[in-house]
């Protein structure tokens, strides 16, 4: 029933339910669509920035150009490529796995989606209007203070509306987690993947205000004439890079930590076994999460903070490897003597463990404070980060994506394909990256435009660039998948015999998530039901309506009021009619902010006798 | 049937009672943290203590004035807000790093 009435919706229909969505689920879809659409964006600027470096002294782009490159392409795909993708699968995912039937603030989730997508799109289109951000993805003072232009504009203002969306994502999901677990559903049942969502909450909650903070120091510097980062009166820059690494390095694990929760996940399931070593898990995440706020200075440690602080957070960085060394045996031991299946989810599993293994190994070098001297701002480093981004989140993401694209979108991916995305994106990221050790050992700085002929990096080079393009590859057999499982077969409810909530209701789920709360009895419910009982699981409550929230544009609209009043930020150093935009732009939010506070919204009631005829038609 | 009545009427004189206490504890709440207020200024604006104590005092001025803050205005004393605490502590533990980081590192 529900199909047929989706294909006699008209196009219109469609947008305007996607542009008022206040569903998980469907918000979920539009993080996973802007997402995907920023990561083919910043990994076409990573293949520009590879075409320039794939022989010495080429002058494919210019100087200039080069720079705003590699700042837009480290920008987008940690701020909106990974960050919302990791969102969206959260958003699709854990409301189902704790036996919710949403987030805790519907209404704030649409928000949060709206003020990212609006962010990321003012950023670049800075491209069109005279020039990107060319400091860096860091956009230390010392480059930013001095980059001519409006680029440093856009970078501030497009992080500040994106970043404030993010800050809400982190406190609706914690709020959801403490307050909507079903009946049963002990913190210590919680999946893997609910418990990292909940501590990346954490992360988020308290890193994004350093950023946000160090962004409005920014902002007053460049546009209003404060002196917090000039040094000729009397300002400092190192607290520039002290408040961006505060937020730096807690976001590294924003980015790892729920991909450490889906590992976890699939190799469960895959393996047929409980997660060897549960609670160590959930503690090892915690432990890495209180570790993670104390360490930023190891960015730092050519800074000249002396040889005591240093030392201090040396010790402090190399620590976090322990928990790390937990995990990763726990995951080893989970598939240790359990019925493994290897599929596409789980090859990204598995190749997930040596590639991120290599880059904690290179991480723990690089913590050693005396031999950074040697590796700082080298492109060893590019290499490290990229085998933990990459390795980690990126294969974490697509891992997540063939494990739970049954349950977001209702068909299952094509597990040919699915590997034939998964060899030549595996092998191009070890070319690509393990070479640009190598270089950096040999000297190659990082954010260079070009390198010199005869200093032995041409080969490397050039190899480096061949891997791209075997990741571009494995990205684009991607994309050919989702188009070829968009006409394939339904999903079954369950397809990977699951063990956890999400697998219990229809793929995809219905937009009630649960006609009736289920009953916990254990980790792992579903297992403990296909094992101890008759593979259903147990209601908490009678079947009665179900109270459900309505859609509202407010979230989008609002979120277009900031983004012209970004603009007007931006141009009004330039012209005081900027200012309209600027004011103009709040006060509409500030209006919308008024309406949606005064008016009430009470929702709406699923009647019961709907949802009867549903669970009739599911038992059928 | 009457029995309920009565039970409920019972209820509703104890919530009653109940928030009449609790309104009480917050206006002497209210009123301590006014008179907190006047000793810190008293103590900075008499200037005959000496710096290495009015500094310290004021700190300590602090933290109490924040406690009450969270525990009586915000219900922190309340059972069942343990996890808002943990969280609460987690980010006055983060803040204090930053601060301490900043002050330690960078300004010493
Ligand atoms: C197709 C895959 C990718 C390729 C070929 C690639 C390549 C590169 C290259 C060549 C650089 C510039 C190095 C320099 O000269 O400084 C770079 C920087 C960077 N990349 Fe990637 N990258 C890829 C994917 C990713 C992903 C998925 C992320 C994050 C989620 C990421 C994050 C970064 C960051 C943060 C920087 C540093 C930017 C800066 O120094 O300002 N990369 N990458
Ligand atoms: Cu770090």
């Amino acid at each position: 029933m529900a199909t047929t009435a989706a294909a006699k919706r008209s196009f219109w229909e469609f947008i305007w339910d996607y542009l008022t969505t206040v569903d998980h689920k469907k918000i979920a879809h539009l993080y996973l669509a802007g997402g995907g659409f920023f990561f083919i964006l910043g990994g076409i600027e990573a293949l520009i920035i590879r075409i320039q470096l794939i022989k010495p002294e080429n002058d494919f782009i210019s100087a200039g150009f080069y720079n705003e490159m590699i700042t837009m392409h480290g920008t987008t795909m940690i701020f909106l490529a990974a960050m919302p993708i990791i969102v969206g699968l959260m958003n699709a995912i854990m409301p189902l796995q704790i036996g919710a039937r949403d987030v805790a603030f519907p209404f704030l989730n649409a928000l949060s989606f709206w003020l990212f997508f609006f962010g990321g799109l003012l950023l670049n289109l800075s491209f069109l209007f005279g020039g990107a951000p060319d400091a860096g993805w860091t956009s230390y003072a010392s480059l930013s203070m001095d980059s001519s232009g409006h680029g440093i504009d856009y970078y501030i203002a497009g992080l500040q509306i994106a970043g404030a969306g993010t800050l809400m994502t982190g406190i609706n999901f914690i709020a959801t987690i403490v307050t909507m677990r079903a009946p049963g559903m002990t913190y210590m049942r919680m999946p893997l993947f609910t418990w990292t969502t909940f501590v990346t909450s954490v992360l988020i909650l308290f890193a994004f205000p350093p950023l946000t903070i160090n962004l409005f120091l920014l902002m007053f510097d460049r546009m209003f004439g404060t002196a917090f980062f000039n040094v000729a009166l009397g300002g400092n820059q190192v607290i520039y890079q002290h408040l961006f690494w505060i937020f730096g390095h807690p976001e590294v694990y924003i980015l790892i930590l729920p991909m450490f929760g889906v590992f976890s996940e699939i190799f469960a399931t895959f393996s047929r076994k409980r997660l060897f070593g549960y609670t160590a898990m959930v503690f090892a995440t915690m432990l890495i999460a209180f570790l993670g706020f104390m360490v930023w200075a190891h960015h730092m440690f050519t800074v000249g903070l002396g040889p005591v602080a240093n030392a201090i957070f040396a010790v402090g960085t190399m620590a976090i490897a322990v928990p790390t060394g937990i995990k990763i045996f726990n995951w080893l031991l989970t598939m240790w003597g359990g019925q493994v299946t290897i599929n596409s989810a789980m090859l990204w599993a598995l190749g997930f463990i040596p590639t991120f293994t290599i880059g904690g190994m290179t991480g723990v070098m690089l913590g050693s404070n005396v031999a950074d001297y040697q590796y700082h701002d080298s492109y060893f480093v590019v290499g490290h980060f990229h085998y933990v981004i990459v390795g980690g989140s990126v294969f974490g993401i697509f891992a997540a994506l063939h494990y739970w694209w049954p349950k977001m979108f209702g068909r299952v991916l094509n597990e040919t394909l699915g590997k034939l995305t998964f060899w030549p994106f595996f092998i191009g990221v070890h070319l690509t990256f393990f070479v640009q050790h190598l270089l950096g050992l040999m000297g190659m700085p990082r954010r260079y435009w070009v390198f010199l002929e005869d200093q032995s990096l041409d080969l490397g080079n050039l190899i480096s660039t061949i891997g791209a393009f075997l990741m571009g590859v494995g990205a684009i057999i991607f994309v050919i998948n989702i188009i070829v499982s968009a006409f394939g077969e339904k999903a079954a409810a369950d397809p990977w015999d699951g063990r956890t909530l999400e697998w219990a209701v229809s793929s995809p789920a219905p937009y009630y998530n649960f006609a009736q709360l289920p009953l916990v009895r254990g980790l792992d419910p579903l297992w403990i039901e296909k094992m101890e009982g008759n593979g259903k699981i147990p209601a908490a409550e009678p079947l009665g309506d179900v109270h459900m929230p309505n859609g509202s544009i407010i979230p989008f609209l609002m979120s277009i009021g900031f983004f012209i009043s970004g603009f007007g930020f931006i141009y009004q150093t330039d012209n005081v009619y900027w200012y309209l935009a600027l004011y103009g732009g709040l006060a509409f939010s500030i209006a919308l902010m008024i309406i949606r506070s005064v008016k009430d919204d009470y929702g709406y009631y699923i009647p019961k006798e709907e949802l009867e005829k549903a669970l009739e038609g599911e038992a059928k | 049937m009457t029995d309920t009545k009565v039970n409920n009427m019972s209820k509703e004189s104890f919530r009653r009672q109940k928030s009449r206490e609790e309104m009480q504890k917050q206006l002497i709440s209210f009123g301590l943290m006014i008179v907190l207020t006047l000793v810190a200024f008293a103590v900075v604006a008499m200037d005959t203590f000496h710096k290495g104590f009015v500094i310290p005092f004021l700190f300590l001025m602090a933290i109490v004035q924040a406690g009450f803050q969270f525990y009586y205005f915000m219900h922190l004393k309340e059972r069942g807000t343990g996890m808002a605490a943990l969280l609460i502590y987690g980010g006055v533990w983060a803040a204090f790093l930053t601060l301490a980081g900043l002050i330690v590192i960078s300004w010493w």
